[in-house]
């Protein structure tokens, strides 16, 4: 049976080289970097390598650059870190509705504990818009956090807009969680007007429980942890060299390639797409709705991730779409659990205003540059057969 | 280290001519409990079975407890046949236990005969040196905190822990039954409390993917792991119902599709009972509790059932339910959020109270002894340990 992973979103496969490397250091260069001795001044190295690959892809300073053990902890360190060491300039921190729960329900934690939070909504396309973002702007804030890429409809955010916005407060810091931004599509060139921001391994065809923050070289954040002291003491415990040795990997590759893949996902996404909304009856795009013309030009008034793509199938139901796509080979996430309950529903489609037909019925399709057209076009046949069969059990 | 158990069986005791056949099973049970230990020694004498095992007391009780008929285990200490070692053990048997400000008293057996004091005075002497030799205890012969037991047979035993096991009858002694197992918290607990009165279990589960996802049929798999600590082994049986399934609610009528369902899994349960040897089927039914679980419902569902349907939680609140559930250890299992049959199949409004005229009308539609078939075309039969 053919085999198409369409849930890159969720985790990617890790690219050969990437594993390789981990291998290799696992089994030959094992020191801890902390110690004296050679082996500990090897994996040194190895880590400053990695460093420096993942600072210039950024177009930062290598020693700008923390490792951590994901985007979760990433985005914890970067809101917590921040809210706690600016407390005594201001109490007010805004987000969006549309995160993460690593970034969303860290606030709510930290509104718990006193601070003030506002939350930013979303439009019917799953943009956040900078004029609320002003207007919530006070003199008491001391941080704000946008995510780059939405990671359930792939609307990317106005974050250099934004950047300028806050860049008027000089006591509010700036973190974007880029988790499913970084290595997909070019970010801000040199990071301008971003104080923090999070990234993680395993979306960009690297190891599971590695990934990055960024934070500029003036910002003072607290650590989450004590311990040794390594990573400048922001982040102590001994580090994951494989992880971090194959995270660099990893985004060597992400970043060699950053247009070709791009567009490579982009025709995919467009092909899916095209064909679900126009030969599957009854189905509604989430997210945005720009015509991307499929000539590659990267244009830059394109908003849209070239990697995510969400629709809904009215009258089915995402879960059992989602099964009976598995039994075809073809693996993708939905919006929300299988359940008439409202906990299970996704808040980023709620915040959109979607309905909960629309919700209930919505995919997520998330693409890699390694698959094929007639992946997609398979996956769309599949489609076609399948979603006409699930709607004459769905009760409407 | 050899540790000594004093296994006492309750209703068992009870039985006539048959009591053998009880005993026998029950000896074998725990032989099986016990079969990861080394020298385990099992003998039986007259209404107790002493047990010989080397392995660690936790463990050995803690297997011992999951052992249906067995209503109490004692860990006893063994001694020499005279009146010195006989207080020696008592005294240290007593200073296990949190004697302090407890009443005791000393309970005496003497099968063996040829033991020169009688009953009564080894009691009496045991009791005065306990009295003398520990502070803080007092005697009360009518309702004691602490009985220490003395059993004077080839060899001498004084014990006084009494761990409650779980009580009703050895697994087999009372045949076979198909327990119909979903997802749920009711099921599982049904299937226990028939395993307790010594009826085997061979659940059948009804995994209807893509409706339902694979990890649904895990935790029914987890479930059967739980109640498999009671019995050693169990054959699940997991029959594809996606065809059935879809049957039904493409031609059948949405306010009977709940009633439609369960009579067809009925028909297949009864099926696989008879290739097992099962001669009844047991549900987690307890009336009014669902729309499905009215009187009228079961009457609907009952009514294609050619052999008996136990349903020991009947007559339970759920509340009650839950309880067991949690004491018996599938309440976490069952909670986790894979529902067993989606909720795409649950009508707005099902018909609480379907008439068996209606029921038959809409079964009609059907070739009923092809689509039993088609339930049992595909039936995986999974080994839990």
């Amino acid at each position: 049976m053919r085999e198409v992973y369409l849930d890159n979103s969720a985790t990617t496969k890790v690219l050969d080289r990437v594993a390789q490397t981990m291998y290799d250091v696992m089994t030959k260069y094992y020191g801890n970097p902390s110690s004296l001795h050679r082996k500990g001044i090897e994996a040194e190295k190895l880590i400053r390598k990695a460093r420096e690959i993942i600072a210039q892809a950024l177009g930062v300073k290598p020693g700008e650059i923390y490792f951590t053990s994901g985007g979760t902890e990433s985005n914890n360190l970067a809101i917590k870190g921040a809210a706690y060491s600016m407390r005594r300039l201001g109490n007010h921190l805004i987000t969006t509705a549309i995160e993460h729960p690593s970034v969303l329900d860290t606030f709510k934690q930290l509104e718990k504990e006193g601070f003030c939070v506002t939350y930013l909504s979303a439009d019917g396309e799953g943009f956040v818009d900078t004029g609320a973002l002003q207007k919530a702007l006070r003199p008491d804030t001391i941080l704000v956090s946008i995510m780059y890429v939405n990671n359930e409809v792939g609307s990317i955010q106005p974050i250099e807009e934004a950047a300028a916005c806050i860049h008027q407060n000089k006591n509010t810091l700036f973190h974007v969680d880029a988790v499913q931004a970084f290595g997909k599509i070019p970010l801000v060139p040199g990071l301008k007007g971003i104080d923090m921001l999070s990234i993680s391994g395993h979306k960009i065809y690297g190891p599971k429980g590695i990934g990055a923050l960024f934070v500029k070289e003036k910002v003072r954040i607290n650590p989450l942890f004590n311990g040794g002291g390594q990573e400048q003491n922001i982040r102590s415990g001994t580090e994951n060299m494989p992880g971090i040795v194959g995270l660099g990997t990893a985004v060597e590759e992400a970043f060699e390639n950053l247009s070709s893949w791009r567009k490579i996902m982009r025709d995919l996404k467009k092909r899916l797409k095209d064909r679900i909304l126009q030969e599957i009856p009854d189905t509604v795009l989430n997210g945005p709705d720009t015509d991307m013309n499929g000539s590659g030009s990267s244009s830059d008034t394109i908003n849209e991730a070239p990697h995510i793509l969400n629709i809904s199938f009215l009258g089915t139901r995402g879960e059992i779409l989602l099964h009976t796509l598995e039994s075809h080979g073809i693996y993708v996430s939905t919006g929300s659990a299988c359940s008439s309950h409202k906990e299970g529903r996704s808040h980023v489609l709620s915040a959109m205003g979607k309905s909960p037909e629309e919700i209930d019925g919505a995919i997520r399709f998330s693409l890699s540059p390694f698959l094929s057209m007639e992946d997609i076009d398979y996956t769309v046949e599949v489609l076609k057969k399948e979603v006409a069969e699930i709607r004459k059990f769905v009760r409407r | 280290m050899e540790n000594l158990y004093l296994i006492s069986f309750g209703e068992i005791a009870l039985k006539g001519e048959n009591r053998p056949f009880f005993e026998r099973i029950l000896i074998q049970k725990i032989k099986q409990a016990l079969r990861n230990f080394e020298n385990i020694r099992v003998q039986k004498t007259h209404g107790r079975i002493y047990c010989l095992v080397d392995g660690p007391r936790e463990e050995v009780i803690d297997r011992l407890k999951k052992v249906f008929g067995i209503v109490a285990i004692s860990p006893a200490h063994e001694c020499e046949l005279n009146m010195d070692s006989i207080k020696a053990t008592a005294l240290s048997v007593m200073k296990e236990t949190d004697y302090r400000g407890k009443t005791f008293k000393v309970e005496t057996r003497r099968p063996n005969k040829s033991f020169p004091l009688k009953s009564p005075d080894v009691s009496r002497e045991v009791g005065a040196h306990l009295l003398t030799n520990l502070e803080g205890l007092k005697v009360d012969v009518h309702h004691p905190d602490i009985e220490v037991e003395v059993e004077i047979r080839e060899r001498g035993f004084v014990y006084c822990e009494r761990i409650p096991g779980p009580g009703g009858l050895p697994l087999g002694c009372n045949g076979r039954a198909v327990l119909l197992l979903s997802g749920g918290i009711d099921s599982p607990v049904a299937g226990y409390m028939m395993m307790k009165r010594g009826v085997e279990i061979e659940p059948v589960y009804f995994h209807s993917f893509p409706f339902t996802s694979d990890r649904a049929r895990e935790k029914v798999i987890d479930l059967c792991k739980v109640l498999a600590e009671y019995s050693g082994r169990m054959r699940l049986h997991v029959v594809n119902f996606t065809d059935v399934l879809k049957e039904l609610g493409e031609k059948g009528p949405d306010e009977l599709l709940t009633i439609l369902m369960r009579r067809m899994m009925v028909r297949i349960s009864q099926e696989i009972a008879a290739r097992v040897g099962a001669k009844a089927l047991i549900t987690g039914e307890s009336v009014g509790q669902v729309a499905s679980q009215t009187m009228e419902a079961l009457i609907a569902t009952n009514e294609v059932a050619k052999m008996p349907v136990f349903r020991p939680v009947i007559g339970f609140d759920k509340v009650e339910i839950m309880d067991l559930a949690k004491k018996i250890g599938t309440y976490d299992i069952s909670i986790e959020p894979y529902a067993d049959c989606c909720t795409v199949f649950v009508p707005e409004h099902p018909k609480t109270r379907p008439e068996l005229e209606g029921v038959h009308e809409a079964e009609e539609k059907f070739d009923i002894e092809e689509l039993t078939k088609t339930g049992l075309r595909d039936v995986e039969v999974i080994e839990v340990v």
